[in-house]
């Protein structure tokens, strides 16, 4: 037991000597929630909106106004013509256009009915959808006021609810896929590395040739590791809670229980991937750039699983962060128990087990 | 002046408040084999990358082939060769590619690439290795190619810094010959080592003790001054008061 | 010059003979736009949709109908209650819950309004607002369908109604992949360019052979020039197959000139590799070179505008955006390709990255010092 101590003790020198890998350790899971908790988020903000009003009446200057006062639109002030107008969509100065034909008021009026024109930039579509549902939005509200003074009959009129986040909090769909990203690249990069450096360095056989069981020697490196990212897993959490508002809903101990889960799963699949290679450089490079990638697109938490197509989201299931992200999200923003979510813990259970077999069987393998 | 290859005095190097280098002061002439011993810590890397226009002096001056080490750095470079402790040759390059690599930056022609390739394969016996990457070579090759690529483009000294470390006795006096052939063909040389019997073969000695030289003469000479039977004695007596103990 | 030669080829030869970069040069990048690209894709479709049914009248099959050939909506099932229509929302199988009250027809016609009730996920906001405005959107046509079944249009007050036309520019089809694929191009480029480079020349540092390269008389801008020629030709080649892809897998053809591309695409190569130059500077050994490469890179890419859009960012945000240099390539490609831009119209872009280049690599060359 004293010896055990003496080696985890070691580790954990290792890993406070050197910046670089405190850089990583704190630094990363730290820029990763302000980024996506402060500057990253699909949400539409100022969206650079060219109104062209050839008519200049009051219902038009109406609906300007509206859009003016709208957040999720900048009104464009330099009045453009309509040959302008291609060259300032090129240059991306503006995101989309509104034209109002001459008369647009009297048409109202005298017709009941009239016309506008939405231009937008799909060159990102999603924007130019929501722009133009948004501005289909502000224009069906002017509608509606006109005719307020009928009442129609036969209204379905549905009522809304959003759950979870009525305020409609950016950073809820994003923080719980940080949290899988962040611990699974620090975990599995510092005991992958962990682990190949000492066979670099040739210590690793030292160790093997010690009265220690070759068990110990793993758990001397992996025990650090876990007290580090749980140290990690509470850093973002204390941030998540007082910096972007994120709630903690559910039981904290479930929470607790399920990251320790996954942080044993990531550690799992840094112990795989020692065994696969002497060279620090590449367990730097597979653990990192390697899991970063699949980790980002097959959790869920940026791009939708559900819009990928078939195969993918197969794959998408063998990776562990992915059941951790629905965890989190039950646990943490749904404030659910353990009933909802133990089909999903069973399957990391049984993931981590796997990846504990065989990187164990790998490593005795390698001794014999 | 142009006869000494290398000339130095009261070479100076310091940082912040350590003096690596002392004011050594000694003079190498053309065509010598010059041993430059030291412990380790002594300041003997420090100097020597000096000597090479690797580092700038704090104080003092040196000029090496004629050249100022503070002001003409370039002009050494195009008169010296240079051979680490960690060889330096590429490891995922054949011997070939690597005569070709270090004789094309020194200006060699293509001429005269080809004819040093046949000319310095044949001499060392490195025919059936030709192809071969020099990562797979054993190490007593290794050293004498890194060795026979420091001269390849004649310079008029060659560095060597611990140049036979890790290999066999044998081993070792091979090099040693080869070092005597361009010894004799005029390039002098100036070389650190660890190994005592090495000194014996040198022409003239320094042995440096914490920063400074504490000792310079033909290892005949200082075996006398310090009544020792072998060069491994004279080491000791001076270097068993050293302060320092790591570079 | 003929320095420069013999450093060019050592360095091809070692870059082709290291067995374990070799995939990440040339075949990572590609899996990655042939992947990427499909997964990618931010739509809001695809939505679970849980229906509580209390009715069970002609109607409400009819609207359910219209719901389901909306497109939008995947309907995951039919519950008996809300309560059991949440427990699908809490294990995440649905995302919104439609509860129809019993009695919605016969309601509808005695009082002439009857109330739905929409529960949506809002932990993912857009999907959470989209999908309930879309629902709302089918069930006020499914409104008006009934209306104008039941009342002669004459019987009630004309309406005003404002005729919405829309047009799409750039990307008619609102194709997804049109967005996605420019950029994945950017990142591809920048993994090479930023990140190997930087390790290569760390690892000259680490091995000692760049200390045996300083006391030659190779001159500084020669060696320099011997690290990053090489990688920015392979960022070069990198690029053309990466548009050789999007032509022929995606389909996608460049609007803009293909010359105003490639210019940009060298001046940003040399803003990288200048960055990678100049971690290298302050890197001792491989490990330390990769961990922050990998910090700032990641930094970079998140805040570049290729997943959210810049202009959504706080403005903070978009100020530290506007310093890094991959945003600008973002901008550019999206702009040349989609939108047929020309060299006037990115001449900022331009300029911009030009200025990173120039002092990345000029800090970098700063640091490089032959003799120390």
């Amino acid at each position: 037991m004293q010896q055990f101590l003496v080696f985890v003790r070691k580790e954990f020198h290792h890993v406070f000597r050197d910046k670089r890998t405190l850089l990583i350790l704190f630094g990363l899971p730290v820029m990763q929630i302000l980024l996506f908790g402060f500057a990253l988020t699909t949400e539409i903000r100022n969206a650079r909106i060219l109104i062209v009003d050839d008519a200049r009446d009051i219902a038009s200057q109406q609906i300007t106004q509206q859009v003016a006062a709208s957040t999720y639109f900048s009104l464009e002030k330099n009045a453009l013509t309509h040959d302008d107008l291609y060259k300032a969509f090129r240059e991306g100065k503006i995101k989309c256009a509104l034209i109002f034909p001459p008369h647009f008021n009297d048409d109202l009026l005298h017709f009941n009915k009239a016309q506008v024109q939405i231009i937008a930039d799909a060159s990102d579509p999603n924007t130019a959808k929501t722009l133009t549902n948004y501005l289909s939005a502000i224009i069906g509200d002017y509608q509606k006021r006109l005719n307020s003074t009928a009442v129609l009959p036969y209204r379905i009129e549905p009522e809304l609810r959003m759950l979870y986040n009525p305020e409609l909090n950016g950073s809820l769909n994003f923080i719980p896929g940080v949290i899988a990203l962040v611990l699974m690249i620090v975990c599995t990069t510092l005991t992958s590395v962990s682990i190949v450096r000492e066979k670099e360095m040739g210590t690793m056989e030292i160790l093997l040739v010690s009265p220690f069981k070759p068990i110990y020697v793993i758990l001397s490196k992996a025990v650090p590791y876990l007290a580090l990212s749980l140290l990690n897993f509470i850093l973002i959490l204390l941030l998540s809670v007082y910096l972007l508002g994120v709630p903690i809903r559910g039981n904290i101990f479930l929470l607790f229980g399920e990251s320790t889960l996954f942080i044993i799963s990531c550690l799992s699949f840094g112990l795989l991937i020692s065994g696969l290679t002497n060279s620090q450089q590449t367990a730097m490079l597979v653990s990192m750039m390697g899991m970063m990638l699949p980790t980002i697109l097959f959790t869920g938490f940026l791009f939708p699983l559900e819009n990928m197509p078939v195969p993918l989201q197969v794959i998408s299931n063998i990776i562990p962060a992915k059941w951790y992200y629905i965890i989190v999200k039950a646990v943490m923003l749904k404030g659910m128990g353990f009933a909802t979510i133990w089909k999903e813990t069973l399957v990391l259970i049984g993931m981590t087990l796997f990846l504990l077999t065989i990187s164990l069987k790998r490593f005795k393998i390698r001794l014999a | 002046m142009s006869e000494k290859a290398i000339v130095c005095k009261d070479l100076t190097k310091q940082f912040g408040d350590f003096i690596a280098v002392n004011k050594i002061s000694f003079e190498v002439n053309t065509g010598e084999i010059y041993g430059f011993l030291g412990a380790n810590g002594a300041g003997k890397t420090t100097a020597m990358r000096m000597l090479c226009g690797l580092s700038y002096p704090t104080s003092g001056e040196a000029t090496v082939a004629g050249f100022n080490v503070s002001r003409q750095q370039e002009s050494i470079k195009k008169n010296i060769g240079y051979m680490s402790q960690k060889f330096s040759l590429y490891e995922n390059l054949t011997i070939k590619e690597n005569i070709e690599f270090y004789g094309g930056i020194y200006g060699l022609t293509d001429r005269q690439l080809k004819d040093k390739q046949e000319e310095l394969i044949g001499k060392l016996g490195l025919e059936k290795e030709v192809k071969k990457l020099v990562g797979e070579l054993p190490l007593g090759w290794k050293q004498k190619l890194a060795f026979s690529v420091a001269i390849l483009h004649q310079p008029k000294i060659v560095f060597l810094d611990e140049p036979t470390g890790g290999v066999d006795p044998v081993t070792r006096r091979q090099f040693w010959d080869l070092i005597y052939e361009a010894s004799a063909k005029g390039i002098t040389i100036f070389v650190t080592t660890h190994y005592m019997d090495e000194a014996e073969y040198c022409g003239r000695l320094s042995i440096m003790v914490d920063g400074r030289i504490d000792a310079l003469d033909t290892p005949a000479n200082l075996k006398k001054q310090f009544s020792a039977a072998t060069m491994d004695e004279v080491f000791y007596a001076l270097a068993r008061g050293a302060k320092r103990s790591a570079d | 010059m003929r320095t420069l030669k013999f450093l060019l080829r050592k360095e091809f030869r070692q870059i082709f003979r290291n067995k374990s970069l070799l995939p990440i040069i040339f075949i990572l990048p590609m899996i990655q736009l042939l992947i990427m690209p499909l997964a990618a894709d931010f739509d809001v479709k695809n939505i679970n949709l849980s229906i509580v049914d209390n009715d069970h009248s002609a109607y409400t099959s009819r609207l359910i109908a219209k719901i389901g050939s909306s497109g939008y909506f995947h309907i995951k099932g039919y519950q008996s209650s809300y309560k059991e229509a949440l427990r699908l929302v809490e294990k995440d199988r649905a995302d919104i819950i439609l509860e129809i009250p019993a009695g919605f027809e016969r309601n509808l016609i005695r009082e002439s309004s009857q109330k739905v009730f929409l529960a949506a996920d809002a932990i993912n906001g857009i999907k959470g607002s989209l999908g309930s405005a879309y629902l709302s959107s089918v069930l006020s046509d499914f409104n008006d369908q009934l209306r104008i079944q039941w009342v002669q249009p004459q019987k009630f007050s004309p309406q005003a109604t404002i005729d919405i036309a829309t047009v799409n520019w750039f990307n008619p089809l609102l194709n997804y992949q049109f967005f996605m694929v420019p950029g994945i191009l950017v990142i591809l480029v920048t993994m090479v360019g930023g990140f190997i480079a930087a390790l290569n020349i760390v690892k000259e540092k680490e091995m000692g052979t760049i200390e045996q390269i300083n006391v030659t008389p190779v001159k500084k801008w020669q060696f320099i020039a011997g690290k990053l020629i090489p990688f920015w030709l392979i960022g070069m080649f990198d690029f053309t197959i990466g548009l050789l892809i999007a032509r022929f897998v995606y389909g996608i053809i460049p609007l803009g000139q293909l010359g105003t591309l490639y210019l940009f695409l060298s001046v940003y190569l040399l803003a990288l590799l200048g960055f990678g130059l100049l971690i290298s500077t302050y890197s001792d050994n491989q490990l330390q070179a990769m961990f922050v490469a990998f910090f700032f890179i990641m930094i970079f890419i998140l805040m570049s505008g290729l997943f959210t859009s810049v202009d959504n960012m706080p403005v903070w945000a978009r100020w530290l955006s506007r310093m890094t240099p991959v945003t600008y390539f973002i901008d550019v490609v999206r702009m040349v390709i989609l939108k047929g831009s020309g060299l006037a119209d990115i001449k900022n872009q331009l300029f911009i990255e030009l200025g990173f280049a120039v002092v990345l690599n000029g800090w970098a060359i700063l640091n490089y010092r032959k003799t120390s």
